[in-house]
């Protein structure tokens, strides 16, 4: 298969994951609708809730009580100790410890005897277990609390039962039942035995608390594994030991495509500690196995010594030749010759034409990387005719069942463990260190880990893609934005569809972002593989779009947040906010909660101007730079206060972040994600650019590819408006508003534009 | 060949090749999993030991030349008793994904015993080398300034079952 045609099929795929994505977090995933609550089997006693999805029940039947294919949600043992399933991959968002206390909210736990587990990785009986797109939260948000409802209506019904009092007369608290009336009290542990007797509620007559009724949601948590990671405990896939375990790593082709011509392999074979070298013809898809030599050792450093001394001679007939540079060079000289626009709004070539300013400009953007700390890895066990994997990926559900169509396995003969994983940023939503490790478990009769070196993480990763913008905007005399036309130039791997992080976003540039608009695209050919980067495509859209309404409002003569205001409350094309109330708040209800809303949109900008000192007097040679972005469900705005030097040399002061998400689960967790999140986007637009020559990524390792460090981290003030409507995500959101903030705030500083990023392009350090 | 290591206060002898970096005798031979690999060439600081108190990259320093006193993030904590260090980066939470924070730790604990009472800036000198991709640098510094002055302890989160 050519290798446009595998590309086209895996950006195909990434498209439909982010659609599905976003459809269900639009949902509400409920046991009344798609499952029930079913008790699962007593083992030690106590009270154990499980479920299963209804489109498994025809079968449930069958399955008893206790039957392996159940799965708890929550388990109350006599010793009164409280477990929780976390059924998200950890991946340093947090969730482990939200999902946890999102349960014991409704199940009104007592926190200190609750603890955490990672759930199995059983997507029949679970339903969705990724995490991407900031969908854990809103996905899982109603059907945890359900989980947590149904059990606290179990022990106090099984208390009252025991009392003989109506259960209206019950409260419960911090996993005690008490009766006020007579003073009678018992504990969780004490009831759970009895409360398994009892039947399980209808999960939709179950009524959930208020936001203004929690006692545990919206406090200061320390994550559930914060001892494990400090005294070193085995929690990541990298970390995982079997016994008789073996090491391999897998050597594939520098540029995407290439196959493996021959190889040294008796050469290989005899050094010490190899076990085996062997060649993989691959499966034609780049995200499960690309044709490679697997190396297989005892230990990982004869794993790699083995890598460094193979000889691979490539065919690379079918394999990438890109160069960034050259398509660099033919977006820029592409970037003003506009082609038939995709949209059209109103007319903009009048407003051009009786605009009191007109301004143009071009942006652009690189290419970047992933590279969260824990290199891909994966261990797979073929034994007893079953495949068992131990991954650290972000769609280990997916994995699970692309794998055993891979094996030519049912689904039932897999088991996966869910690992932490060392950060993921959109990287692991694709598996392939999961097929990779289990092809090469097919043929080793042993356990073995796949360990990739950072080398490979460069090499092989699916990159953020760069791309180029030509705007061109108007004032009207009054001073108001009147038309925007944007081109974007970007990539594509089937000629139609922009790859994952190119083209135009609708959330940076929507249609109706002035009243007459014109969006134009073009899309030049890439064979180096792309994919999503933590808030893919907003993630660097709103840089051109936060950038260059400020340029507009700059040129009108205009406040920024004065014009920035107006802008999020300009009027929208109909249909785009259904229901929408007189005072233009929409009522709170699931299908709202991740639709633009002007007054969030609102609150965020004008929090971030308020705690910024928005207007405030600056010393000479300092710069306030705010911005505003949407995506994921997530309302934010960033405000930065730096200077900058004769040498370019940036010193930020403070970075106000501010994010409306919905009602905050972890007050603690939120705000080390809303920093981080800043933190990762400001090193991006700093520093990070990937290069691509005759098909080879350039970087090899981080003394190439600079990721902001201790020093250059500046403060950030984390703020967050709460409201009723459900909880988005953060890690996409979190990452949206700072490049243009920081742009903006360069300008600000200095009156020089920054149109591009890396920002080190144009000669900027911090 | 055979080499007689001090790890985390008891001797042990591992058999392996001269050249073999100390990270992989720690993680592959000994089975100790806190030393983690991120960049093989010493410059994210997530395989960080501490070498008679120094804080060194394990990934490159050969088994061979690690003849001094090796205290890993597993051997921090003494008789069960978490070090100020580790109890400080539970408390505040410093953790994203917690990768790199073994390492961060044992910088830390480095950067400690020489200042006890850091700056800014010396916090910037010893910490800069052990890279965070999750940027958790604010509650890094932050359980930093917490360990050398405890009177200024913040509000505490709260802890989950142990």
């Amino acid at each position: 298969m050519q290798l446009s045609e595998q590309l086209a099929r895996h950006e195909a795929k990434m498209r439909a994951l982010f659609a599905e994505f976003e459809t269900l977090a639009r949902q509400v995933e409920t046991f009344g609708r798609r499952s029930f609550l079913k008790l699962a089997g007593i083992t030690g006693g106590g009270l154990v809730l499980a479920f299963k999805l209804e489109a498994q029940a025809s079968g449930a039947q069958a399955n008893a009580a206790g039957s392996p294919d159940l799965n708890a949600f929550v388990r109350i043992a006599p010793d009164d100790s409280v477990t929780l399933f976390s059924k998200s991959p950890e991946i340093g968002q947090g969730i482990k410890t939200a999902f946890g206390l999102i349960i014991a909210e409704e199940l009104d736990a007592d926190w200190k005897k609750v603890k955490v587990e990672q759930a199995p990785v059983k997507p029949k009986v679970y339903g969705y277990m990724g995490a991407g797109g900031s969908t854990s939260i809103p996905r899982g948000w109603d059907q945890l609390r359900q989980a947590g409802a149904a059990a606290r209506f179990m022990l106090v019904s099984a208390a009252a039962k025991q009392w003989n009092v109506p259960a209206s007369e019950l409260s419960a608290s911090a996993s005690v039942v008490t009766h006020k009336a007579s003073g009678r009290k018992a504990t969780y542990g004490e009831l759970a035995q009895a409360a398994a007797a009892l039947p399980v509620p209808d999960a939709a007559t179950l009524k959930l608390k208020n936001r203004a009724d929690y006692t545990l949601l919206g406090k200061r948590y320390t994550g559930v594994d914060n001892k494990k990671i400090v005294t070193g405990q085995p929690l990541f896939g990298v970390d995982v030991q079997l016994p008789g375990m073996l090491i391999s790593n897998y050597v594939m082709c520098p540029a995407a495509g290439g196959k493996v011509k021959s190889a040294n392999l008796d050469e290989i074979k005899k050094m010490p500690g190899v076990v085996d070298a062997f060649v993989l013809e691959g499966t034609e898809d780049l995200t499960e196995v690309k044709p490679g030599v697997a190396i297989v050792a005892k230990s990982t450093w004869e794993a790699f010594k083995a890598k460094a001394a193979l000889k691979v001679e490539w065919d690379e007939s079918n394999a990438s030749k890109d160069s960034l540079t050259q398509l660099a060079a033919k977006a820029k000289e592409l970037a003003r010759k506009l082609p038939a626009p995709a949209t059209n709004v109103g007319d903009v070539d009048t407003a051009f034409a009786s605009a009191g300013k007109v301004v143009e400009a071009e942006y652009d953007y690189a290419m970047i990387g992933h590279q969260h700390l824990e290199p891909q890895n994966a261990t797979a066990w073929w034994h007893d005719g079953v495949m068992e994997i131990w991954s650290p990926s972000q769609g280990s559900d997916r994995g699970l069942a692309d794998v055993a169509k891979m094996l030519k396995l049912s689904e039932d003969k897999m088991i996966v463990h869910q690992t932490r994983a060392g950060g993921g940023f959109g990287r692991r939503l694709m598996n392939d260190y999961m097929f990779q490790a289990a092809a090469i478990a097919m043929k080793v009769n042993a356990p073995v880990k796949l360990q990739w070196k950072r080398e490979d993480d460069f090499a092989q990763d699916f990159f953020r893609a760069g791309g180029f913008h030509y705007l061109k905007g108007a004032v009207g005399t009054d001073g108001k934005l009147s038309a925007i036309q944007t081109h974007s130039v970007g990539f594509s791997a089937d000629g139609t569809h922009s790859v994952m992080g190119s083209g135009r976003s609708n959330n940076s540039f929507p249609t109706d972002m002035a009243p007459n608009t014109r969006h134009a695209i073009t899309l030049l050919p890439l064979l180096t593989p792309c994919g999503p980067w933590r808030g893919p495509t907003d993630n660097v859209q709103w840089f051109a779009s936060g950038s260059f309404l400020h340029e507009l409002s700059v040129a009108a003569g205009r406040d920024y947040v004065e014009f920035l205001l107006e802008w999020v409350n300009r009027p929208r094309a109909a249909g785009r906010e259904p229901g929408q109330g007189a005072d233009g708040r929409p009522a709170p209800t699931p299908d709202l909660s991740r639709v633009f809303n002007a007054a969030r949109a609102s609150g965020v900008v004008k929090m971030a101007a308020e705690k910024s000192g928005w207007g405030k007097k600056l010393p000479a040679g300092r710069g306030l730079g705010i911005a505003f972005a949407f995506g994921y469900g997530g309302h934010v705005a960033d405000a930065v206060e730096l200077s900058v030097d004769a040498n370019k040399h940036i010193t930020i002061h403070k970075i106000t972040a501010v994010a409306d998400i919905g009602p905050i689960v972890n007050i603690g967790g939120a705000e080390n994600q809303l920093q981080c999140g800043v933190l990762d986007a400001l090193s991006a637009a700093m520093y990070e650019e990937i290069g691509v020559e005759q098909g080879r990524v350039q970087q090899t390792n981080f003394h190439q590819y600079p990721i902001l460090r201790m020093r250059s981290a500046p403060p950030v003030d984390p703020y967050f408006i709460q409201s009723d409507f459900r909880p988005a995500g953060l890690g996409e959101p979190s990452v949206l508003a700072l490049a243009a903030a920081l742009g903006n705030a360069i300008f600000a500083a200095t009156g020089t534009r920054v149109r591009t990023m890396p920002l080190s392009r144009a000669g900027y350090t911090i | 060949m055979a080499f007689l290591l001090n790890i985390n206060r008891k001797a042990t002898t591992v058999d392996v090749p001269a050249d073999m970096p100390l990270l992989w005798v720690l993680r592959d031979v000994l089975n100790m999993k806190g030393s983690k690999y991120g960049c093989g060439i010493g410059i994210c600081g997530s395989c960080t030991v501490l070498m008679d108190g120094r804080p060194v990259r394990s990934c490159t320093t050969p088994v061979s030349k690690a003849t001094g006193k090796i205290v890993t993030i597993e051997g921090l904590a003494e008789e069960g008793e978490l070090h100020p260090v580790q109890q400080a980066w539970i408390d505040l939470d410093v953790a994203q994904c917690g990768y790199c924070q073994g390492g961060q730790i044992l910088g830390a604990t480095a950067l400690l015993k020489e200042h006890p009472k850091p700056t800014d800036e010396q916090i910037d000198e010893a910490m800069n080398g052990i890279l965070c991709r999750c940027g958790a640098y604010k509650r890094i510094r932050a359980a930093i300034h917490q360990v050398a002055e405890p009177q200024t302890k913040a509000e505490g989160a709260i802890h989950a079952a142990e």
